[in-house]
């Protein structure tokens, strides 16, 4: 056992590290018409639609017919995610472009339930979305860079509709200088002067072409990005909720099965088990070993309060959160303690199944894909772990949809184990 | 011997498998008030499962376990197993005690599980009559093999049963211990108490054993007096 399960542990990590990451699902929604996602720079066209596809190849799109279908995406949990294109944002951009006027926003809607689920597609909707701004600005710095070199070397530019000739600043200096050194009374000047002052028009034209360019160069595009709820958890307090889960998991699961072991070990289970139903024995335990651990918790979080804001008005809602989840652990003790026999056994065992199942738990379901994503689902369904963090999570941020039915999954973890442990102790007290 | 030879307990067609292993059969047989009976057989005879049935620890198979009403009723509560509580005390053979916890808090713990009207005097009578007043502050787990062994049958008997059961009670104990607890046994029957007790000492069945139960592979093979067994069987 002391060599499986290092290697069991060591291997899950190990894939879960290697495998490779999936893509988030995304509901998708754009408004902009199929024809209509060019933007012209200067003489330069972008497809913004072409960064689009860049953007599919980082998540699992679902395409939307409406705005409303992607937010319903992500509220179902069908995707992570929703990323909203209105209709007027290639507009916007050529406007931004072109007179520094402009607004184009994206909008992203982030599910709620899980810190580091949004963490994770936030940073991948953020990387591409990133990755159009750069792709833009590039364009925009290029056809600046052309500008300026017009300005400074002359050449011909296009503008309203008729074809012009741009001196550019070396042939004004060797024109002015020319005339400089020809100035002799009687030269004619006017044409040359002439020519300096339209290419000081042109040039001051040109440069006021830029200003807006440049202005739009660091971010085009706006992001307006919300939760679900309106509400979200912070990535603070859900630290808190894990630490609080993992300390209630650790002190009910070594309490609940070491003092059923105890009483095993110390002989005393038979003579109590004269006195006592099995069930009744069983159920004391849990109760205890949870109501220390809950004790503990508490005490725990309300420490922890005096850093990271939690609202205190939902204590209620903690307590009950922790007590459920406690319940569930405390139960899934004792069944380690009937099997065991023995404290030292049962504690070691306690430990060897906390860590998995916390480590599996809090792997966010689009870090690993397929298969072993819907494994690590399954482990964690049958485990407190999950729906505990889930309830007491909710319980300190009052996040929809509540903790209704992480409780009721905690009730029915509660009494499977219950019934495997009072099983376990009938196949073991009778030997 | 006051009531001497009134069944207090009577075992009918007891049988108890484990799986497939057969390991007690249609056993029957009675405790008479005040009578000291052994149970002799080699391992595995199926003395240990005999005793914790009678003590409602263990459900049997098949058959039951028939108990006149206790003298003393100490119990509020309805028996465990069906078994009037009170009525039966058991001794395991391993010494079933809280090792951290004192002579008098074990005591008290079971004196409290068994919901005794007075678990305070219970727990001082029980001091007094094994002789541990004296170290009733003392942590079991640091006392000898024959206190424990002591503290061991004062749980027993905490609630003055009229069956005391006991799983090999010397079997860990040196000459002298197991001298002074057969005194103490030997004083109980006396009192009226029916004490079953399991052992492998043949001497000690032919000693101290108005009757003797012969078990083998779960079966009752002999049911009589030291005198009429057949000890070289």
């Amino acid at each position: 056992m002391l060599v499986l399960y290092p290697a069991v542990i060591g291997a899950l990590i190990g894939f879960a590290v290697s495998n490779p990451t999936a893509k988030p699902k995304v509901a998708i929604y754009t408004g902009v018409p199929i024809g209509h996602s060019v933007v012209t720079l200067g003489g330069q066209k972008i497809d913004v639609s072409r960064y689009a596809q860049e953007l599919y190849a980082s998540i699992t799109p679902i395409m939307t017919s409406s705005p409303a279908q992607a937010v319903a995406d992500v509220r179902s949990g069908e995707a992570l995610a929703a990323l909203i294109i209105p209709s007027d944002t290639v507009k916007q951009i050529q406007s931004l472009i072109a007179t520094g006027e402009g607004n184009p926003i994206v909008r992203v809607v982030l599910n709620d339930r899980n810190p580091l689920e949004r963490d994770l597609v936030q940073q991948a909707l953020q990387t591409r979305v990133n990755a159009v701004q750069t792709a833009i600005s590039s364009q925009l710095l290029k056809t600046i860079a052309a500008d300026l070199q017009l300005v400074l070397t002359g050449g011909k530019i296009s503008f309203l509709g008729h074809s012009l000739d741009l001196l550019g600043l070396r042939n004004t200096r060797t024109i002015v200088q020319g005339a400089v050194t020809s100035l002799p009374a009687g030269s004619s000047l006017a044409p040359a002067l002439g020519q300096v002052v339209r290419f000081a028009n042109v040039a001051i034209d040109g440069l006021a072409l830029a200003a807006p360019e440049i202005t739009s160069v660091g971010t085009p595009l706006t992001i307006d990005q919300t939760e679900l709820s309106g509400k979200t958890t912070p990535t603070a307090s859900y630290a808190i909720a894990i630490a609080a889960v993992v300390l209630l998991m650790f002190v009910t699961l070594l309490l609940a099965s070491g003092m059923l072991a105890l009483e095993r070990s110390e002989n005393a289970y038979r003579r109590l088990i004269g006195l006592l139903r099995p069930s009744q024995l069983l159920a004391e335990k849990v109760v205890l070993a949870t109501l220390c651990a809950l004790v503990l918790t508490v005490a725990m979080s309300a420490i922890l309060s005096a850093f990271v804001a939690i609202d205190w008005s939902r204590f209620g809602l903690w307590v009950l959160a922790l007590g459920f989840g406690g319940l569930a652990f405390a139960s899934l003790g004792v069944a380690v303690g009937a099997l065991a026999r023995d404290v030292s056994v049962a504690s070691l065992l306690a430990f060897m199944i906390s860590l998995p199942i916390a480590f599996i738990a809090l792997v966010p379901a689009t870090a690993v894909s397929g298969g072993l994503a819907t494994a690590l689902n399954v482990i964690s369904f049958l485990f407190p772990f999950r729906a505990a963090l889930q309830a007491v999570s909710n319980a300190f941020n009052g996040i929809a949809p509540g903790i209704g039915l992480p409780l009721l999954h905690l009730v029915g973890l509660t009494l499977v184990f219950a019934v495997l442990a009072r099983a376990a102790l009938t196949r073991f007290a009778d030997r | 011997m006051d009531g001497a030879g009134t069944a207090t307990l009577s075992a009918v067609a007891l049988t108890r498998r484990f799986g497939k292993r057969v390991a007690l059969s249609d056993v029957s047989f009675e405790l008479a008030r005040g009578e000291l009976t052994a149970i002799i057989g080699p391992n595995g005879a199926g003395k240990t499962t005999l005793l914790s049935i009678l003590a409602g620890a263990l459900p049997p198979t098949d058959g039951e376990v028939r108990l006149s009403e206790p003298q003393r009723p100490r119990g509020r509560d309805p028996g465990r197993r069906g078994l009037p509580r009170g009525s039966v005390g058991w001794v395991p053979q391993q010494p079933a005690l809280y090792s951290k916890l004192s002579v008098a808090e074990n005591l008290r713990l079971f004196a409290r599980l068994e919901s005794l009207a007075d678990p305070e005097a219970a727990v001082a009578r029980m001091l007094e009559q094994t002789g541990l007043a004296d170290r009733h502050g003392d942590q079991v787990g640091k006392l000898s093999g024959g206190n424990q062994q002591r503290v061991n049958i004062a749980i027993g008997l905490l609630s003055e049963p009229t069956v005391l059961l006991l799983d090999e009670p010397s079997s860990s104990l040196d000459p002298r211990q197991r001298a002074r607890l057969w005194e103490f046994i030997a004083e109980l029957a006396k009192l009226g108490t029916s004490v079953l007790y399991s052992t492998h000492d043949v001497h000690e069945a032919q000693q101290h054993a108005d009757r003797v139960l012969a078990l083998e592979d779960g079966r009752l093979v002999f049911a009589g007096s030291p005198a009429e067994m057949d000890w070289d069987y």
